[in-house]
């Protein structure tokens, strides 16, 4: 694709149909929360979610599990969102659950706190007695997500059984549960990257700057950027430099890679995409363990 | 930008995947790295093809074992439209699976083999289209290549399927009959040149062409209310909105309308999609509506115009699929889910089942069990402004929730 391709609109039906989910949740569960992670996905979820329940507040917290890790850009504007849109804000940290002694933080070169987080979001679902978290998952994102419904129901452990998902027909949700059961939902499962992307440019929506390009600290490792930070555990000849880069999806300072990019405006972005080689994971350490890394994190209740 | 819902179903063997592959291929829709994932996994498998299985085979379970389990669903997108395909196994649990995957298509891809012609397998999913009343059809005869690019196989296979039509309830369905063959990429999304017998469309050529909106929006209005909007705040302080997707027809400022049950009626006084004020909701729109009037109006009722209203139904007569393991019976009460509104509903009778092969009905039975497909009647708690899934579908499905394990353990499809 050349740099004069076509921007295509985004489809309006998948705005129906998530503002149509939202509101299940919001009547079908006692105590739904929004998983927020400061990406975009989970940006599209809030504006979403505003757009849904106006000109009523969004009648739902969002839960953001501190990893420690963050880009300080990305708690940034968490921090303004929160202001603009009045929703109510819940935090916990992964810290804690470390100091806690419940779980152990990793070693060596690929340490990173996105497996640690599950335990830290599985404790807040039980303090609050959430009984539906929302996410921002797409079925386009990787193979076991495609088989993932927009209601997906979670045992007592938080985990996933893929062989017992419930049939979903026609637009019609069932969120009963049991005692202890919880669900998590995906309002946006039908949209692609590319969607995400252009109902941004279409609404005209904020996002974190780190997603535009800048100049950053790096290091080069197994063929990617990574951001150089306190929190990258790296040998001796990983020596960081700069470089003029962008981040395509935004996850930790600690497994996500950066893009060599001089994007700097939505529709820059959004061409890189249309003409890029290279899925959005791709760019994710997390999933490079192994060819099933993300049905397993699933199983034990990431979302 | 329009969205177009296919559902494929078939075996590995049909050449499916493959054909998957190839729409995503073809039209940009697969990056390098997931294919070369792909091409990394077939060796390592031992296989000397790449195995485009593994772009929709994605659990581990079924990777370990080489079977579709679930639905996946897989986008691709051209300039002017965006498709979801629901892809359905063609062995497991295959009715429950692709009634799932194909309630919401409006395209049903049935693949034959040129070489074997109408198998088993095509009935079924031919019934399901049938069952679904999904509107258009692409029959594909694939492999075409593996005929010598031959008329005569595809006119017999025509032939025998058209026959199979003339047996079918729902003839308003819109048939297309193409020669392909998707290891080659012939009629995929170019015409061939090998097939320079066949003047019709290519089946992608077909899918940007088809149409169905107008025909949404021309049925009677159908509003079920999700959820009231009442943000009792300074600047909204007497805003009392109804939240919802029309699931049918078109809804105008200025409509004169009746909320169902209560049959209380008042004007449409605004309509907001978000902070916009519309004129007229379309089918599929999410909206909030406010009224003239105050009435009483809340989650599972229906807003309809007054001229247009549904029956009030207590006593239902339905198809059913069953998608759960412990079978349907009669005397057995359920929870019944039509849109936003659930109730209670006690199953009255049963009378028989269906064989999708033959499509004769076997009377006499017990119970209905998965995969199985069957007539009932039931008699609900209370009324559900329902229409014939003939006349609207949205507004004339439903689903069964077992009360106990609160699984969607049947659809029906009201008569």
């Amino acid at each position: 694709m050349s740099a004069n391709s076509i921007i295509p609109a985004f489809p309006r039906m998948l705005e129906d149909e998530s503002i149509y989910i939202m509101r299940e949740v919001a009547a079908q569960f006692e105590r739904p929360a929004l998983l927020f992670s400061g990406g975009k996905d989970s940006i599209t979820l809030v504006r979403l979610a505003q757009k849904a329940f106006w000109p009523g507040k969004i009648p739902f917290p969002l839960l953001h599990v501190d990893t420690g890790h963050n880009f300080p850009e990305t708690i940034e504007f968490r921090d303004w969102l929160v202001r603009e849109t009045g929703a109510e804000l819940i935090v916990r940290y992964v810290q804690d659950s470390i100091d806690a002694g419940k779980v152990k933080e990793e070693t060596g070169k690929y340490a990173s706190r996105n497996v640690l987080q599950t335990v830290t979001l599985l404790d807040a679902i039980e303090e609050f007695k959430f009984d539906a978290c929302i996410g921002g998952a797409r079925r386009d994102e990787e193979k076991a997500r495609a088989k993932e419904r927009i209601f997906s129901v979670r045992d007592d452990f938080g985990q996933w059984d893929p062989k017992k998902q419930r049939p979903e027909l026609f637009e019609m949700l069932n969120g009963k549960i049991n005692i202890g059961e919880n669900v998590r939902v995906f309002p946006i499962s039908n949209w692609t990257e590319l969607d995400v992307w252009t109902y941004i440019k279409e609404e005209n929506m904020a996002i974190p700057s780190i997603y535009y390009t800048h100049k950053r600290q790096v290091i080069e490792r197994d063929g990617m950027i990574w951001p150089y930070s306190d929190f990258l555990n790296t040998s001796e000849d990983e020596v960081p430099f700069e470089e003029i880069v962008r981040f395509r999806t935004v996850g930790d300072m600690t497994c996500t890679a950066a893009v060599a990019s001089t994007a700097n405006e939505i529709d820059d972005i959004i061409r890189e995409i249309l003409s890029a080689k290279i899925s959005e994971r791709g760019a994710r350490m997390d999933d490079k363990r192994s060819e099933a890394a993300m049905e397993q994190r699933k199983k034990e209740g990431y979302f | 930008m329009d969205i177009v819902r296919i559902a494929t179903a078939g075996s590995v063997d049909d050449g499916k995947s493959t054909l998957i592959g190839r729409l995503l291929y073809e039209t940009n829709s697969i990056t390098a790295d997931k294919l070369e994932a792909i091409e990394r996994a077939s060796k390592r498998r031992g296989v000397d093809y790449t195995d485009l299985s593994l772009l929709t085979d994605g659990l581990i379970a079924e990777r370990e074992q080489g079977i579709t389990i679930d639905v996946a669903h897989i986008y691709f997108s051209t300039p002017t439209r965006k498709y979801i395909i629901a892809d359905t196994p063609g062995h497991f649990e295959y009715t429950r699976n692709m009634i799932t995957g194909a309630s919401n298509a409006q395209v049903a891809i049935i693949l034959i083999d040129a070489r074997n012609g109408i198998v088993e397998q095509t009935h079924r999913h031919f019934y399901i289209t049938q069952l679904l009343r999904i509107p258009y059809v692409v029959v594909c005869v694939n492999k075409m290549d593996l005929v010598n690019y031959a008329e005569e196989p595809f006119n017999q296979i025509r032939q025998q399927f058209e026959e199979l039509f003339e047996k079918a309830n729902y003839k308003e369905q819109s048939l297309q009959f193409i020669p392909a063959s998707s290891l080659y990429g012939d009629n995929i999304s170019t015409r061939s040149s090998q097939l320079d017998w066949y003047d019709g469309p290519s089946l992608l050529e077909f899918m940007e062409g088809i149409d169905w909106h107008a025909s949404q929006n021309q049925l009677p209005a159908r509003f079920p209310v999700q959820y009231v909007i009442r943000p009792k705040s300074d600047q909204w302080h007497d805003f009392r909105g109804f939240a919802g997707k029309l699931s049918s027809g078109t809804l105008s400022k200025g409509d004169t309308v009746v909320a169902l049950p209560s049959l209380q009626e008042s004007v449409i006084e605004d309509i907001f999609k978000f902070e916009e004020s519309l004129n007229q909701a379309e089918s599929g729109d999410s909206v909030v509506i406010t009224l003239k009037d105050e009435i009483d109006i809340s989650r599972g009722d229906m807003i309809v115009k007054k001229s247009e209203q549904p029956a009030a139904l207590k006593e239902i007569s339905a198809q059913v699929c069953w998608l759960d393991h412990t079978p349907l019976k009669a005397g057995k009460t359920y929870l019944l889910q039509h849109g936003s509104n659930r109730v209670k509903a006690k199953i009255t009778n049963l009378y028989a089942s269906i064989n999708v092969l033959d499509y004769k009905t076997i009377d006499d039975v017990q119970e209905i069990g998965l995969n199985e497909i069957g007539y009932i009647s039931l008699k609900t708690a209370k009324p559900v402004n329902a229409d014939t899934y003939a006349a609207n579908k949205r507004n004339g499905s439903f689903i069964l929730i077992d009360e106990g394990s609160n699984s969607t353990v049947g659809v029906g499809f009201i008569g």
